[in-house]
């Protein structure tokens, strides 16, 4: 045999259970109030919180961190003077030029970390939650959903924008150092990535119903 | 208190690994998720073997990532070569002590703590060791959580690196320190995933 029987896995679905992903145990799924968490009693992880935003809210908040992530990748984060010259980089421009100076390893890790599994997040976020809004399944949700699973742990913003702040006082050091809006971008992008943080996407397979193909 | 909830195993329940649905364990080899259809494994997959390996691959990296300079800054005929600890030390010494403390603890403290970490959890579950499990579980959360920001430094060398590009005066080029370290992270991201939290909480016969 090499899948279930869809009947009888579907049994245990039905019934309002939820497992704590960190110890096994199983509990009887209870709707939350708001602000309320629910801790599991055996190793105190997160089981399930709740969440004030709605879907329309969670998809206002994709939107907005994407503007605010062109705007992080379109304009230069620093720029240095020196001598009345004036030089300043973009994000891209930081990735090229680590590439230029083999370490291209670096720069296809910064790249990913730092754009493309972002994009790839809200991209699909947005995707499915522009749907859910509708009360529907947008099409590929299950495939978006677990590639959403997947790019989780991989993005990096918030640990660039701190490098950042790290690279100018040690630029200080030698420059004149201008902040420039692409860093105020990426600091507004790490809150609302902090906001996103704590939405539970697996609430989103009970939010949007299976629609009958 | 906790002995006497039910866990997922005893009740023949899989929880999927993706999307948290509760299955039935139909005790198949190749189950999959009705909802997502990702695979439905009991517990992660050779989780013991794969997190030693990662592991040890990053700790291997680990060497070359701390001797070898990760970045070279050139000003006047002086060439100054940092590793990541001189590069803690040069930035202390110029005036930036609480930034010199964040660099250090993201690039050599939590990278040391998450292979002291991981290999206690790897070493104390795989004796079904019953010694301060709920401790041990909010360990495995907090690893997962720092993880990452160990990239700090990469990333500092890499903005440094595009931002200096003046040649005549001074320069900043990244040294093959920085990749070592970078795959470091990378591979301690990877083992962390493949450990299992639930091993934790297996005992060799029950659970208290
Ligand atoms: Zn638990």
């Amino acid at each position: 045999m090499t899948s279930p029987d869809p009947a009888s896995t579907r049994m245990a679905e039905q019934q309002p259970l939820l497992i704590c992903e960190h110890c096994d145990t199983v509990y009887r799924r209870r709707e939350l109030c708001c602000g309320e968490v629910a801790r599991c009693l055996r190793c105190d992880a997160i089981l399930e919180r709740h969440h004030r935003l709605g879907v329309g809210g969670m998809f206002a908040l994709v939107v907005t961190a994407m503007l605010v992530f062109v705007q992080a990748n379109v304009w230069p984060i620093v720029t240095l003077g020196l001598n009345g010259q004036l030089i300043s980089t973009t994000l891209w421009g930081a990735i090229i030029m680590m590439w230029r100076e083999h370490s291209q390893i670096v720069s296809v890790l910064a790249a990913a970390t730092l754009f493309f599994f972002p994009l790839c997040k809200m991209s699909l976020l947005g995707w499915v939650l522009f749907f859910a809004q509708r009360g529907q399944r947008a099409p590929g949700f299950r495939q978006a959903m677990v590639a959403l699973h997947r790019v989780g742990p991989w993005t990096m913003s918030e640990v660039f924008v701190l490098g950042a702040l790290v690279a100018i006082v040690k630029a200080r050091v030698y420059f004149d150092v201008i902040l420039n809006p692409g860093i105020f971008a990426y600091a507004a992008l790490t809150l609302l990535i902090t906001v996103f943080a704590s939405i539970d996407l697996r609430r989103l397979w009970e939010l949007v119903p299976e629609t009958p193909a | 208190m906790s002995a006497d909830l039910p866990r997922a195993d005893e009740l023949g329940l899989i929880g999927c690994h993706v999307c948290g649905l509760v299955c039935r364990d139909t005790g198949a080899e190749h189950a999959h998720c009705p909802r997502c259809h990702s695979s439905l494994h009991r517990r992660k997959t050779a989780s013991y073997s794969r997190t030693w390996a990662l592991l040890i691959a990053a700790f291997i990296f680990y060497i070359p990532a701390n001797v070898l300079p990760i970045m070279r800054t050139a000003s006047v005929g002086d060439i100054d070569d940092n590793t990541i600890l001189s590069g803690v030390i040069e930035l202390w010494v110029k005036g930036s002590p609480d930034l010199a403390v964040i660099v250090f603890t993201a690039s050599i403290m939590v990278p040391v703590l998450k292979f002291l970490a991981l290999v206690t959890l790897l070493w104390s579950s795989h004796r079904a060791s019953p010694w301060a499990r709920r401790q041990r579980s909010k360990l495995y959360r907090l690893v997962e959580l720092i993880g990452y920001w160990s990239m700090l430094d990469v990333f500092v060398v890499a903005l440094l690196t595009a931002l200096v590009q003046f040649g005549v005066l001074s320069l900043v080029e990244p040294l093959p320190g920085v990749v070592f370290f970078g795959l470091t992270v990378v591979l301690t991201m990877f083992a962390s995933m493949s450990f299992d939290p639930r091993l934790i909480w297996d005992g060799r016969e029950s659970d208290d």
